[in-house]
């Protein structure tokens, strides 16, 4: 009895070790046969908040997708439009009324501001992860909490060094060095030749707080610990503080008031000879009627930012993320518009019209051929693969994105560049500030 | 019962102010309150705060950066108020005398004024630009300086950026308004003082100043107001920076609030300007309307 019984038992036990292992191996290959499969619920209406565009293209083909999938589905999608720095209030807002936007694409760690409010969209993201090439590390820990997805990753805002090419060589280089320690070199042979470059030291909310946080992590800098506990004032920030003084003696006057735009305008207009910022400024150039700026096209080039002692990439950009509120009537037919966005004959035009302004969260459209048909862009392609997230190294919520939004480390580097505190103090002061977001 | 309560004239006037004091309650004594309670909580953006008593004021009295803005905030609306009343005040008084186009003059007066700020706010963004500013760009020309002005990225020289665009706003309103009370006062008086031998500066002294100090009051209340609450001019020009040089406390507080979320923290630092606008009003409430004063004379 005893014994049949132990038989019966590991027999079961086989088959369901069986099938839960062609589960896990073969669901992806299976999915990536057959499109996603939520059904939207009959008279679904979908509003979907989301930022302005930067680039004209990236509306145009975004809004045939969405039309697009209106005649598919029958689902009438309504698309507004906002400021980029307006979406974060107002998804907020949403979440806590319970009413507004059935999507919103939004910013950083917004879904982690109130992930209870939002919907798990792990098959979505799992069944796109599945047919692409799986996700970034970086868009996984933006998109995920505890294991669930509650948000689908759309894309990374680029940013990179763009020099003037003939002026790095007129300094003395082939192109921008790899290490930290060979970059302070070149800034200063660029500033002795008369042709300074520079970053943005103001409360430039991209191209700011972009470049201070490679700084600062660059050199082993962090905010925080993986559990979320503030080691800002650490000899690696003080070290990272001491190199952004050496670095901002050789930057142009001026970068302390630098706004977002500031770098683009001043650099366009042959004054700075290198900087951090989007693949805009080459854009800016190339479609300008100006002949004077058609001729900086040719000299405009692209590189990563080096690395510093910690000896692997520590870059920043803007990760976007698309997320559905638990509010929404018709969570089927909202799914079905995410995963209808990403998938390639949707996704492929759309990275193509934003031309490299915006680059993938799914590894398979590393090979979309925005990325080669200029070789200007393809620095602009490894955005996800690189990056860091800003919360790095501890969790996304609330506090990382209250330090961010209050400039603690763009204003820690700022006050030890210029000299207005001493490299140990900054990091006292920052580290005081970021314990008070993080204490919760 | 009705139509006797609608012929008592008491009832009849609380009745037609209702209206007026529902209005008064919903748009400004509930979000007024409302900022306030919110001061003393947690809450976040899309999250309802809890009751945490004064800790954020305790945090902010602390908070080097806040410290900074509240400077801020004093050195702009006292430097950029004292500069604006003199120069309206001269400029009132020069409108006021017989010039050709005198309505036209007084029109192009008020243009910074009707502009709206963010505009403006963007010419003078231009105008201070590290690498673009025409004001440098005319002074090397010039030969009289031989590098760019840094006007925003050096704390002193925002500061004083933002307090001179400030002002180039500002002028306008208080000329004007000064310049409706400088009519008020009846060119009799001048007369009798010229008979009697007064100079023009003992005329402006003991005829003009005192007649006028009651417009000066309000008019500079309201001046003061609008400096300590400007927001549009310091966002567009340097959004608090360089080094927070130029963060005023409305700045500071949308900037903790919005951007960042903390909506407890940004409502405690707004509700924290109050104090200093009480102090404002009651100055000019009970200083600049004082009989003695506008009679020529001190306190006895």
């Amino acid at each position: 009895m005893s014994h049949t019984d132990r038989r019966k038992f590991l027999a079961t036990t086989a088959t369901v070790a069986a099938g839960a292992a062609t589960g896990t191996l073969f669901a992806p290959e299976a999915f990536a046969q057959a499109a996603f499969s939520a059904k939207p619920e009959t008279g679904a209406k979908l509003r979907v908040l989301r930022w302005k565009r930067f680039v004209a293209g990236d509306e145009e083909v975004w809004m045939a997708n969405v039309k697009k999938f209106s005649e598919k589905f029958g689902v009438e999608v309504r698309v507004d439009n906002e400021g980029w720095e307006d979406v974060r209030p107002k998804a907020a807002v949403a979440a806590n009324v319970g009413s507004g936007p059935d999507i919103v694409v939004g910013w950083f760690d917004d879904p982690h501001q109130y992930p209870d409010k939002l919907v798990d969209v792990s098959d979505v993201a799992n069944y796109l992860g599945g047919k692409y090439g799986g996700w970034y590390d970086v868009c996984r820990k933006y998109g995920t909490r505890e294991g669930k997805w509650i948000a689908v990753p759309l894309g990374v805002i680029g940013n990179a060094i763009v020099y003037r090419d003939s002026q790095v060589k007129a300094a003395g280089f082939d192109g921008i060095p790899k290490d930290t320690a060979g970059f302070l070199k070149l800034m200063q042979a660029l500033k002795a030749k008369g042709t300074p470059g520079g970053f943005a030291l103001g409360k430039a909310v991209g191209d700011g707080n972009n470049w201070a946080h490679w700084l600062l992590w660059s050199h082993g800098g962090k905010m925080v610990d993986e559990k979320g506990n503030v080691i800002l004032n650490s000899p690696e920030t003080v070290a990272s503080l001491e190199y952004a003084k050496q670095l901002y003696e050789t930057f142009v006057p001026g970068t302390l008031s630098w706004l977002d735009p500031s770098n683009n305008k001043a650099f366009l207009d042959g004054q700075v000879s290198l900087t951090g910022n989007g693949i805009s400024v080459y854009y800016a150039a190339k479609n300008s009627p100006d002949p004077r700026l058609k001729e900086l096209v040719a000299d405009i080039q692209h590189a990563r930012f080096p690395i510093g002692p910690v000896g692997k990439p520590t870059e920043l950009m803007q990760v976007t993320q698309m997320f559905l509120f638990k509010y929404s009537k018709f969570p089927n037919a909202a799914k079905a518009l995410l995963a209808f966005m990403m998938e390639a004959e949707q996704y492929n035009p759309w990275l193509q019209a934003s031309i490299g302004y915006t680059s993938q969260p799914l590894k398979a459209f590393e090979s979309n051929p925005i990325w080669t048909v200029d070789p200007k862009h393809t620095v602009y392609r490894d955005g996800a693969k690189i990056m860091l997230d800003h919360g790095h190294a501890g969790p996304l919520g609330y506090s990382s994105a209250a330090a961010m939004a209050d400039y603690i480390v763009l204003d820690m580097i700022a006050e030890a560049a210029s000299g207005s505190k001493s490299p140990k103090e900054a990091a006292e002061r920052a580290h005081k500030r970021a314990e008070r977001y993080y204490k919760v | 019962m009705l139509t006797r309560l609608l012929n008592n004239r008491n009832f009849l006037g609380l009745l037609f102010m209702l209206p007026l004091a529902a209005l008064l309650l919903v748009f400004l004594t509930y979000p007024l309150g409302l900022g306030t309670w919110l001061g003393f909580t947690d809450a976040k953006i899309g999250r309802a705060g809890r009751w945490v008593g004064l800790e954020n004021f305790e945090y902010l009295v602390g908070d080097p950066v806040a410290q900074l803005s509240l400077f801020n905030t004093l050195f702009y609306t006292i430097a950029a108020s004292i500069v604006k009343f003199v120069l309206g005040l001269w400029l009132a008084i020069l409108l006021n005398r017989h010039i050709p186009l005198k309505s036209l003059v007084r029109a192009v007066v008020l243009l910074p004024f009707i502009v709206p700020t963010a505009l403006s706010a963007i010419a003078f963004w231009w105008l201070y630009d590290a690498q673009f500013s025409v004001l440098s760009w005319t002074l090397t020309r010039m030969g009289l300086i031989d590098r760019y002005i840094d006007f925003l990225g050096d704390p002193w020289n925002a500061r004083f950026s933002a307090v001179a665009a400030n002002i180039w706003r500002g002028v306008p309103f208080v000329a004007i308004c000064l310049l409706a009370g400088l009519q008020t006062i009846s060119p009799s008086y001048y007369e009798a003082a010229s008979l009697d031998g007064a100079t023009p500066w003992q005329q402006f002294r003991f005829v003009t100043l005192p007649l006028l100090t009651p417009i000066i009051a309000v008019v500079m209340t309201f001046s003061v107001l609008f400096t300590f609450t400007d927001f549009q001019l310091i966002y567009v020009l340097t959004r608090g920076g360089p080094l927070n040089a130029t963060h005023l406390m409305a700045t500071l507080s949308f900037q903790r609030a919005i951007s960042g979320g903390s909506l407890g923290e940004g409502a405690a630092l707004a509700t924290l300007m109050i104090p200093f606008l009480l102090a404002a009003i009651m100055f000019s409430y009970f200083g600049l309307q004082r009989r003695a004063w506008q009679q020529g004379g001190g306190d006895k």
